[in-house]
């Protein structure tokens, strides 16, 4: 069925047709529009969701956890602040082994406090035991929220799943999309049958007991293992809706990587405009590859490290600071699984977009022709730069 | 009992997130090594008015069938005292750990 919505819209009404159990949020922008329009599919009847408005985003997690863990299917949106508020209980829901799905709206954190897009919220949830999956468009949002729900539900994995799309230039812009009819969607997500759930009256369960330094450690090893499930289980996911849908995912898409000298990583809506950029400079005869990364947790190391082996030069773009004096996030992430690996192919960091800053073919173009030179020249020079910020 | 829960439980066996799929089993949970004072029944003086027995936080006061007060579960007593404030015979007393 070909539509034209926002991003928040498209994820708005996949949710309506997964129709969770419980929907639990407060609105922050720029998530806001997706508890909103669900809403109005609640009070419609389009639903039989129950919808908690909760009083902020510590209570959406937690109202999100408890319906969770007692057998219901369960789903929220947030943002930027609104994420950080949630943290405690981020780590609740992964450590509980809790499918929970999120719609994730990047948005800059404050300070200085700023409401437009970048990835500082989501890379600081990074390490929090979600699964988190970024897509560039409004159709990837829509398709990575549907497979989000079988991913994290699967019984080798049952880990909360992010669906990461870019605050504003995804979440509001209104694009083409072709959706899922409501059966098929249903169909494709199933019913939720956790094995051990509050609700089972014949089976009684505690969650959330004190874990003692006795048990604590296996139960972070069985978690650990989870998140390693989760790799075969995307590809297995990304299989049976590229069935349904002849879209195809992976951990993430290599575009124009044959024959490659210079490569640039990155994620989200940026894609899109390095994609262009690749392609005017492969009319020019210049070897530009890009690859962006969909699947960050877990991070395909492996993955990754081999679709780099053949380059002479990448540049692994992050719009978060790390403040860590050695690069972005997904740059040290994507050097380490280099390391031992691909050895010897120079790899430097930019931050670029902080804040909602306008990134342009001009820019990515930049990067290209630095990559360019360091392999005309073979000197790597400063590997932590910053993209777009006046100098 | 689930070994889910047992002490030497490795981590492939371990139930995930942490729950207790398992009711009813606080038994397995020896709280006894937690105590630094220990009740003494003093069988001569106690009266078998049962009325130890409901102020035990820990239910390790032993009854019988018959309700018949028979001592302590070690095990489990965590010396709090209680019962030896709620005997009105002076049937429990306190004393250190050994
Ligand atoms: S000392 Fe406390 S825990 Fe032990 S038997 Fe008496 S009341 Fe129960
Ligand atoms: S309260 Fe004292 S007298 Fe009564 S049963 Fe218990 S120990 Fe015996």
């Amino acid at each position: 069925m070909r539509e034209r919505l926002s991003g928040n819209e498209a994820v708005a009404i996949a949710m309506r047709q997964i129709d969770p159990d419980v929907v639990a949020a407060f609105p922050i922008t720029p998530s806001t529009e997706v508890p909103q329009y669900f809403a109005s599919f609640v009070a419609n009847g389009a639903v039989n969701t129950e919808f908690v408005a909760v009083e902020s985003e510590h209570s959406a997690m937690s109202a999100c956890i408890g319906a969770q863990a007692a057998g219901g299917r369960t789903m929220t949106a947030t943002s930027s602040a609104g994420l950080a508020l949630m943290w405690e209980m981020l780590y609740i829901a992964a450590s509980s082994r809790l499918p929970i799905t999120l719609a994730a709206v990047n948005r800059a954190l404050s300070g200085p406090i700023n409401i437009n897009n970048d990835h500082s919220d989501t890379m600081g949830a990074r390490d929090s035991g979600w699964i988190q999956i970024y897509g560039e468009s409004n159709q990837e949002a829509y398709d990575n929220f549907i497979q989000a729900v079988c991913i994290g539900e699967h019984p080798a994995v049952q880990l909360p799943v992010m669906d990461c799309y870019d605050g504003f230039i995804t979440s509001h812009a209104v694009e083409n999309i072709e959706l899922l009819e409501d059966e098929e969607v249903k169909a494709f997500v199933g019913d939720y049958t956790p094995e051990y759930y509050l609700n089972n009256k014949a089976h009684p369960i505690a969650v959330g007991p004190l874990d003692l330094p006795v048990h604590y450690f296996e139960h972070k090893r069985l978690q650990a293992e989870a998140m390693r499930n989760a790799k075969r289980v995307i590809l297995e996911v990304a299989a049976d809706f590229e069935k349904l849908t002849g879209r195809k995912y992976g951990f993430f898409e290599e575009y124009k990587m044959e024959g490659a000298e210079t490569a640039i990583v990155v994620l989200n809506s940026t894609a899109g405009t390095a994609k262009t950029v690749v392609d005017k400079l492969r009319e020019q005869g210049v070897k530009a590859g890009l690859i962006k990364l969909r699947v960050f947790r877990p991070f395909p190391a492996e993955e990754i490290a081999a679709a780099l082996a053949g380059v002479k030069a990448v540049a692994i773009l992050d719009k978060a600071d790390g403040f860590n004096a050695a690069g972005g996030p997904v740059f040290t992430d994507v050097t380490s699984a280099m390391y031992g690996r691909v050895d010897g192919v120079p790899a430097i960091s930019y931050i670029y977009g902080l804040g909602g800053r306008d990134v342009r073919a001009g820019d990515i173009e930049k990067v290209y022709s630095r990559l360019a030179e360091i392999v005309k020249t073979g000197k790597i020079g400063e590997v932590y730069n910053y993209l777009g910020v006046r100098e | 009992m689930s070994k889910i829960v047992a002490n030497d439980v490795k981590w492939r066996d371990i139930s995930p997130g942490g729950i207790i799929c398992d009711a009813g089993n606080a038994a397995l949970f020896k709280t006894g090594d937690w105590r630094s004072i220990r009740p003494r029944w003093i069988e001569e003086k106690c009266k078998q008015c049962s009325l130890c027995y409901p102020t035990c936080p820990d239910s390790s006061i032993i009854m019988t069938e018959e309700a018949l007060m028979r001592g302590f579960d070690y095990d489990h007593c965590k010396g709090c005292g209680v019962c030896a404030k709620a005997c009105p015979f002076g049937a429990i007393e306190m004393e250190e750990e050994a």
